[in-house]
């Protein structure tokens, strides 16, 4: 049997995995070598003071009671320092670059659907630029998923009630698992995918092929079919808040609290509208809840952030080689891989 | 014989012929009993039934794994496997093992009392755990449940089109009957010590019995007002975890957690308190750090209520409150730590002796470290969210369940059976069994930790074929422990009849429930001891026996 078919430790394939690997070596190293130790001391006791007579008591006699104090400070310390190292690893896998591509994903029992800003749709498969980061939004149609990437050391649950959002940037191109890593239902582990890292240019190439307009685009068609735009209009006079540069910005309630305008603030918004009432407006508009499914609302919400950044400098698409193959594309300005930042490498 | 030895003691009246198995005939008399040691033997036949369907489930899941492929079992069976394999092993077998069999037979025999304070609660509390148990016999003879053992909503409340209902309705009544026992031993051990014995010379394992039962009566309810909300989700849909009408799905894992992050202490707080017996008896030493043993396991109770959302760290909770649960995580480990150690460090210049118990407290001790230490893994937040959700849980739980609870359960019926039975086991075949019981269980459970950290999922009726190697060591393990479960089935119904009569004190061990009969007579003991040492006190319990014996 080759050693390739039988692996002990996960390919590592993302930015944060060395930094997972890194923590499991020193966790193996410290816990396995109290272990062992403990475990060799327990067995030399055992053999040394072993009953030689079968009315032999103990010896009289008590160890330090210093020792008590030393295993209960001295694994606290140990146990603070893991505390610490696991924290910081964990703030690193949850901060989200700031020019991280968006994808967004469905899970459903039991396939796993994503959409790319551009407007392309798979299923069960991912495909991504290596070398950049990536943020997947993500909603559940149904039941609890998880959206795992074990090469990528990264997994987050799925939720039916509202966006979670996780983030990796894969360091080599190959072939990936994704799994569901929380129980779903009959085809549990059916529910599996491949994540496809390819290349910026391979990638973009494609992007190109076969989508039917952005993820934004597509939602502003939903916007007119499903009306919102009779009382969201672009200026002051509809009867509901203007839409335009709202994405990201504080938003002041009814009852005077604020809250910010992200992703899950919109879909609230479009389900459940009278959550949250923007102060000076009347809380007249309809549920859409049980009417919108879980693809339409995420063009909506990719519709809604697109008009909040739409103040904003527009930036092209721009690869290095990729100047040619992008001139025939049928992306919309904004969409695909936004410029990457010169700071923008992860901490 | 004509010197004392250690195996003689003072309260035994040697023409005493009636004991509480002879004392009265007929099934009506079992079923009936009041006797808080015929309750335990009931509790001891009933849980032996159901690890044994428990067991069943596991085998078969275990050889369906061999494959990649999912060929043995239709995805639905397998799923309703290993939620019955779970709801039956927790809620069935180790959350009553010790506590129900162990504790009810013992805690009264070693405060020197005749019964548990409320002996009809305790007879009350096994009709609930049967009642619960042919409930869930028939919703598995009718067709299961698939919800994994964690019922987590909405799956379990709106997509699930198996018996939930029936079956949480069965794990809410076993939760009464874990209550009752609770209540009862608190007030046992508060009211019912014999004169002398003040806190600080009561055994550990009354100790250990102790937190168990504030936990059961303080986390059992929890549970029961979660399982009622989930059941009155699923029949009249109020809304309480469907996010559509205003509900949280995360709500319940919070609630669940509250309850079941707590019983995992109910299965190993009991365990400890057998090591602590069986350390002492086979060392004949005091424990190392009596007082710190003891409090460690308040410790852990108190602490254990704290730390649940460590369960979800990757389930929607805040980066900050995932912080604050890996920290309180890491604080429960501490008193665990310290008992392993205080364990080790009695070992020293004690008289050692490796007698089947000690066999598997060693091995528990052993099994124990690796599952606690493995927690330390899955409490560092940026390492769980790699590995949680993942085999390397599995493994985990087990190593801290069936290597620990189990094999401290096994140490304990081991080491009390010549008192529960008057008969003494065979020694050579139990040896072979607490090896192989030991062999077998790592071979099955620390390959899943390498499973897991490659990324194999829990919970997978099939899975990559490179996951397949490591998978055949774990079912070719498995083997070995079926076996090893199976063989002191056999020979602990052979002692019954032709095992060789132990006599009241067989190990030579302190401790008063050593110092009356085997098996005990209905009343325990003929007079109400005193108490005058402390617990494990060779030397005291020694002169107390009127011997000046050169050792």
């Amino acid at each position: 049997m080759m050693l390739s078919d039988f692996p002990l430790w996960p390919e590592q394939a993302s930015t944060v995995a060395p930094g997972v690997d890194a923590l499991m070596t020193f966790m193996c190293i410290v816990c396995g070598g109290v272990s062992v130790l403990t475990f060799f001391v327990i067995f030399i006791l055992a053999i040394k003071y072993r009953r030689t007579s079968e009315n032999q008591l103990a010896q009289d006699y008590e160890p330090p009671k210093a020792l008590e104090a030393a295993w209960i400070i001295i694994p606290f310390l140990i146990f603070m320092f893991m505390f610490v190292w696991g924290s910081w690893l964990y703030f690193r896998i949850q901060r989200v670059p700031e020019n991280a591509i968006d994808i967004y994903a469905t899970g459903k029992q039991w396939m796993w659907k994503f959409q790319h800003a551009s407007g392309q749709r798979e299923i069960n498969t991912l495909h991504v630029p290596v070398g950049r980061p990536i943020r997947i939004t993500m909603a559940s149609e149904d039941v609890i998923h998880s959206l795992f990437f074990p090469a990528f050391r990264v997994k987050s649950d799925v939720l039916p009630n509202r966006y979670k959002t996780m983030w990796f940037q894969a360091t080599k191109t190959g072939r990936f698992h994704i799994f569901c890593a929380e129980y779903c239902g009959t085809q549990h582990s059916g529910m599996i995918g491949w994540v496809e890292v390819m290349e910026p240019v391979d990638y973009q190439k494609w992007l190109a092929g076969g989508a039917e307009g952005s993820l934004a685009s597509q939602g502003e068609k939903l916007f007119q079919k499903y009306a919102c735009n009779t009382c969201h209009t672009n200026d002051a006079t509809g009867r509901g808040p203007v839409l335009l540069g709202l994405y990201g910005t504080t938003v002041t309630l009814s009852n005077n609290a604020t809250v910010t305008a992200d992703e899950n603030y919109i879909r609230e918004s479009i389900l459940n509208p009278q959550a949250k009432i923007v102060k000076g407006f009347a809380p007249v508009m309809p549920t859409f809840q049980g009417q919108v499914s879980e693809d339409d609302l995420l063009k909506l919400v990719s519709y809604v952030h697109s008009l909040g950044t739409q103040k904003t400098a527009v930036v092209p698409v721009e690869t290095p080689s990729s100047k040619d193959t992008s001139a025939g594309s049928p992306l919309k300005p904004g969409a695909g891989i936004p410029p990457q930042k010169d700071k923008g490498a992860t901490p | 014989m004509s010197s004392l030895t250690l195996h003689d003691v003072r309260f035994v009246e040697p023409e005493a012929t009636r004991n509480y198995i002879t004392q009265d005939y007929g099934a009506l008399s079992w079923l009936f009993t009041k006797d808080h040691k015929r309750i335990a033997i009931l509790y001891l036949i009933s849980i032996t039934a159901l690890f044994i369907l428990g067991g069943f489930f596991a085998v078969v899941m275990r050889i369906e794994l061999l494959t990649p492929e999912g060929d043995l079992l239709t995805s639905d069976t397998y799923n309703k496997f290993f939620t019955l394999h779970g709801i039956i092993m927790i809620f069935f077998f180790l959350i009553p093992s010790i506590p129900a069999v162990l504790g009810n037979f013992l805690l009264p025999l070693m405060l020197g009392a005749k019964d548990l304070a409320f002996p009809k609660i305790n007879l009350l509390s096994w009709y609930l755990y049967i009642i619960a148990a042919v409930m869930g016999l028939y919703i598995i003879i009718t067709g299961g449940v698939d919800t994994g053992w964690t019922f987590y909503t909405p799956f379990s409340t709106q997509f699930s089109n198996t018996h939930v209902f029936g079956v949480t309705f069965a794990a809410f009544i076993v939760g009464f009957s874990s209550i009752l026992t609770g209540l009862n031993f608190l007030v046992t051990i508060h009211r019912m010590r014999a004169p002398g014995l003040t806190w600080f010379r009561l055994p550990l394992f009354v100790w250990a019995m102790y937190a168990t039962s504030i936990v059961q009566l303080l986390a059992t309810p929890v549970l029961a007002i979660t399982l009622v909300m989930l059941m009155f989700e699923r029949v009249v849909h109020v809304g309480i975890f469907d996010p559509a009408l205003g509900g949280d799905p995360l709500l319940f894992q919070h609630m669940f957690w509250f309850y079941s992050h707590p019983a995992v202490y109910i299965m190993i707080l009991p365990a400890m308190g057998v090591a602590s017996e069986v350390v002492a008896a086979f060392t004949r030493k005091k424990i190392f750090g009596y007082q710190f043993v003891a409090y460690s396991s308040l410790a852990i109770a108190f602490l254990g209520f704290l730390v649940w959302a460590h369960h979800m760290f990757v389930a929607g909770i805040s980066v900050y409150s995932a912080m604050i649960f890996s920290f309180l995580s890491y604080f429960v480990a501490v008193p665990s730590a310290i008992k392993v150690f205080n364990w080790t460090a009695t070992l020293y210049r004690a008289s050692v002796s490796l007698m089947t118990p000690m066999l598997y407290i060693l091995g528990f001790i052993g099994l124990f470290t690796i599952g606690g230490v493995t927690g330390l893994f899955l409490a560092a937040i940026g390492l769980d969210v790699h590995v949680t959700d993942t085999y390397f849980v599995v493994a985990h739980f087990h190593y801290v369940m069936v290597g620990g609870a189990v094999m401290a359960y096994m140490a304990g019926l081991h080491y009390w059976w010549p008192k529960i039975t008057g008969r003494m086991y065979p020694e050579w075949w139990a040896r072979l069994a607490a090896l192989l019981v030991f062999a077998g269980f790592n071979l099955t459970f620390f390959p899943q930790f390498v499973l897991g950290y490659l990324g194999m999922p829990r919970r997978y009726h099939a899975y990559a074929p490179e996951f397949q190697v490591l998978n055949v060591m774990s079912t070719a393990g498995a083997s070995v422990l079926a076996v090893g479960y199976a063989l002191p089935l056999c020979y602990l119904l052979w002692s019954l009849w032709y095992g060789r009569p132990a006599g009241p004190n067989p190990w030579g061990a302190v401790g008063l429930e050593w110092t009356t009969a085997s098996p005990p007579p209905m009343e325990n003991f003929h007079e109400t001891p005193v108490v005058t040492w402390d617990a494990y006190d060779y030397p005291a319990m020694m002169k107390a026996m009127g011997e000046t014996q050169n050792v």
